[in-house]
C-alpha cells in the first residue's frame, strides 16, 4: 500500500477529509446577517437580548444603504426598536424577498428572543403585583415584520456559480495535467522542438485553445442554468461577459496548477491523486456546495485561503448583485496572488522530457 | 562544402560519458549511416545534431549554421524522425500534416504529401490506427513538409517485416533523389550495407570505423577474415520475400 500513493490518498486521506469536513458542517454555525435601523432605541431590554444571541450577526451597514443591501440579500433583516405611537415598544423586522427562507428563520428567532423577554417581563411582574388583570399590553415588547420587494435569491443562484467555479477547477487542473503529460509521453512535444517553434508558444498556443473551449463550456453552463432553471443575470448580457472574464482568469490560475503536476507527477497514475489533493478541498471548501459560514471558524480561515473560494464569490456577486468588476478588486487580488504563486511554481517543476 | 560537420563531440551525463569527442561530416546528397550496437550514443549524437539536445563540448554545424549559434536556422531546413512516435494518437493525419505545416508557417496539400509515402488512402485515418510500417512511413512523411536539406532518421525499420523495411528503403532512396541528404541509423547491417554511401560505426561512445560499406568489407577481408560458412547463393529472407511477394502491404 505505502507503494501505491493513490491507494492511501483515495482509500485513506479523502475519507477522512470527507468525514472532518461534513462532520463540521453545523446548522448552529449558520449565522444571519441583521443591522439595526440608525433610529432604534438600543437601550431596551430586548436589544441586549437579541444581541447576545449567537444566531445572529450583526452588521454596520450605512443608513443609506440598508434596503439596498436587504434587497440585494446581502444582509437578512433590518431591525429597527421603538417605542410606538401607543406607546408600546416593538421590533420592526424588516426582510425582503431576496432571501425568503433566511428570512423565516431570522422572524422565528426574533420572535423567540421577544416571548422570553415578555415571559421574563410576565414573571416579574407575577411576583411583584399578583394581579394579572393589571399586566398591560403596554409592558410587553410587540414585534411587527416588513417584507421589501427583492430579487429571488434561488437555489440555482447559490448553486451554479459554485459548479461553475468547480468544474473551471477541474478541467484546468486535470486537463491541463493529462495533456501536458501525455504531449510529453507521446513524444509529441520533442517532436514539436524539432521545428522552429519556440517553446513558449508552444504553452500560449495550448493555453489559448483551452481557454477557449473551456469559456465554451462555461457559456453552455450558464446558458442552460439561465433558460432552464432561472439562473439569475442580474444584467443579462453585461452581467454574462463579466461571468466569462472571471472564468478565463480563473481557468489561467488553475491551468498553472496543471502544470504543476504534469511536472511533478512521475508517470500517468500519480496525475489523479495530485491533481484530486488540489482541487477536492477546494470542492469541499470553497462554497461550492454550502456556504463557508456552515463551517467553525478554523475551517472557513482555510476556505478563505483558497482562490476557488473567491472566484465562486466573485461569480455569485456579479450574477445576483450586478457587482461591478471595481467592487470585485479584492477577490481578484486574491487570485491574482495565486497565479503569481501557482506560476513560479509551475515554471520550477516544468519538464519538457 | 559538407553539410553536416561534427568536430570532436562530447556529450556527458553526470559522470557518464555518452558521446565520447566523435568527429565526423556528411557530404550534401549521401544517406550516411550511424551505426552500432544499443547504447553506442548514436541517438544522442543525432540528437544533438538535430538541436534537441545540448552538447557538453565540440562544434557542430548543419547546412552552414552552428548549432549554438543559430539553432532556429538549422531547424527551419531539417527535417526529423524521432526512434518512437512523437505524434498525437488521436488525430488524423490530415490534421497532424497541417499542424506541422503551421508549425513551420507552410501550408501543404495533405493527399500530395501523404502520397510521397503511399499513404494517400490514410488521409482521414488516426496515427494510432496506422500499422508499425504505415506508422514509419507517416512519420518520415512529416520530415518533407518543409522541404529539409537534410533528413535525421532514428532507426527507422526496427521492428518492420521484411516488406515493410524494402518498402522504407525505396522511400530514402526516393528521398535522396530529391536532392535530400539522409542520416539514418540502425543496427541492421544488410540494410547499411545496402542503404547508405558511407557509415560510422560507434562502440560506447566513439567512432571506431568510418567509411563507405565497401570499403570497410574489403579492408576486413585483406586483414585475412573469412566467414565460417560458404554463403550460399540466397539467404532466408529472399527465400521469404519470394514466397511472401515484394509488395506493401498492410499488416
Amino acid at each position: 500500500m505505502l507503494r501505491s500513493p493513490s491507494a492511501i490518498i483515495f482509500g485513506l486521506l479523502f475519507p477522512l477529509v470527507f468525514i472532518v469536513v461534513f462532520g463540521f458542517i453545523n446548522p448552529s454555525n449558520v449565522k444571519f446577517d441583521v443591522t439595526i435601523d440608525q433610529r432604534s432605541d438600543t437601550t431596551g431590554e430586548l436589544y441586549a437580548a437579541l444581541k447576545s444571541n449567537s444566531s445572529l450577526r450583526f452588521r454596520t451597514v450605512e443608513d443609506g444603504q440598508q434596503e439596498e443591501r436587504l434587497q440585494k440579500g446581502r444582509i437578512d433583516a433590518i431591525l429597527f426598536l421603538q417605542t410606538n405611537p401607543e406607546n408600546q415598544e416593538e421590533v420592526v423586522v424588516t426582510t425582503s424577498k431576496a432571501s425568503r427562507e433566511r428570512a423565516n428563520i431570522v422572524e422565528a428567532l426574533i420572535q423567540e428572543e421577544v416571548s422570553s423577554v415578555n415571559s421574563r417581563r410576565l414573571d416579574v411582574l407575577f411576583k411583584t403585583t399578583p394581579d394579572s388583570l393589571r399586566i398591560s399590553s403596554a409592558q410587553r415588547y410587540a414585534m411587527k415584520t416588513a417584507l421589501i420587494p427583492g430579487r429571488e435569491y434561488k437555489t440555482i443562484d447559490f448553486i451554479l456559480p459554485g459548479q461553475l467555479g468547480f468544474s473551471i477547477l477541474s478541467a484546468g487542473v486535470f486537463g491541463t495535467a493529462f495533456v501536458f503529460f501525455s504531449l510529453r509521453q507521446t513524444l509529441v512535444l520533442k517532436r514539436f522542438f524539432a521545428t522552429p517553434i519556440k517553446r513558449p508558444f508552444i504553452i500560449l498556443g495550448e493555453a489559448l485553445s483551452r481557454v477557449t473551449f473551456q469559456l465554451l463550456g462555461s457559456l453552455m453552463i450558464i446558458l442552460i442554468g439561465h433558460f432552464v432553471f432561472e439562473f439569475t443575470l442580474v444584467e443579462g448580457g453585461w452581467t454574462l461577459v463579466k461571468l466569462l472574464l472571471f472564468a478565463a482568469i480563473g481557468q489561467l490560475v488553475f491551468m498553472g496548477f496543471g502544470f504543476v503536476v504534469s511536472g511533478i507527477a512521475r508517470n500517468e497514475s500519480t496525475i489523479p491523486p495530485i491533481a484530486n489533493m488540489i482541487t477536492l478541498p477546494q470542492f469541499l471548501l470553497c462554497g461550492t456546495f454550502f456556504p463557508i459560514d456552515a463551517f467553525p471558524s478554523w475551517l472557513q480561515a482555510i476556505s478563505r485561503i483558497l482562490p476557488l473560494t473567491y472566484l465562486n464569490d466573485s461569480f455569485r456577486r456579479i450574477a445576483f448583485e450586478g457587482a461591478p468588476l471595481l467592487d470585485l478588486l479584492p477577490q481578484l487580488g486574491v487570485i491574482g496572488l495565486w497565479g503569481v504563486l501557482v506560476f513560479f511554481l509551475a515554471v520550477r517543476f516544468f519538464r519538457w522530457e | 562544402m559538407d553539410i553536416i560537420q561534427v568536430n570532436n563531440l562530447v556529450k556527458k551525463y553526470d559522470g557518464l560519458v555518452a558521446v565520447d569527442g566523435i568527429s565526423f561530416s556528411v557530404a550534401p546528397g549521401e544517406i550516411f549511416g550511424l551505426l552500432g550496437p544499443n547504447g553506442a550514443g548514436k541517438t544522442t549524437t543525432l540528437e544533438i545534431i538535430e538541436t534537441l539536445r545540448l552538447k557538453s563540448s565540440g562544434e557542430v554545424s548543419v547546412c552552414g549554421f552552428s548549432i549554438d549559434a543559430q539553432p532556429n536556422e538549422i531547424k527551419k531546413r531539417i527535417g526529423v524522425q524521432l526512434q518512437a512516435a512523437g505524434y498525437y494518437p488521436n488525430i488524423t493525419l490530415a490534421e497532424q500534416l497541417r499542424l506541422f505545416a503551421g508549425l513551420y508557417s507552410k501550408q501543404v496539400n495533405v493527399v500530395e504529401m501523404l502520397s510521397l509515402v503511399g499513404l494517400q488512402d490514410k488521409v482521414s485515418a488516426k496515427y494510432k490506427e496506422l500499422s508499425g510500417g504505415q506508422k514509419q512511413r507517416f512519420s518520415v512523411c512529416t520530415t518533407l513538409i518543409n522541404d529539409p536539406q537534410v533528413v535525421f532518421l532514428d532507426e527507422p525499420t526496427t521492428g518492420l517485416d521484411p516488406q515493410a523495411r524494402r518498402n522504407l528503403w525505396e522511400l530514402i532512396r526516393s528521398i535522396r533523389q530529391r536532392g535530400t541528404t539522409v542520416v539514418i541509423t540502425t543496427h541492421y547491417m544488410d540494410e547499411a550495407e545496402r542503404l547508405c554511401d558511407r557509415v560510422a560505426i560507434m562502440e560506447k561512445g566513439k567512432i571506431i570505423a568510418q567509411d563507405t560499406p565497401e570499403r570497410l568489407i574489403d579492408r576486413l577481408v585483406e586483414s585475412g577474415f573469412e566467414r565460417k560458412k560458404e554463403v550460399k547463393k540466397a539467404s532466408l529472407e529472399d527465400v521469404f520475400l519470394s514466397l511472401t511477394g515484394h509488395e506493401w502491404r498492410d499488416e
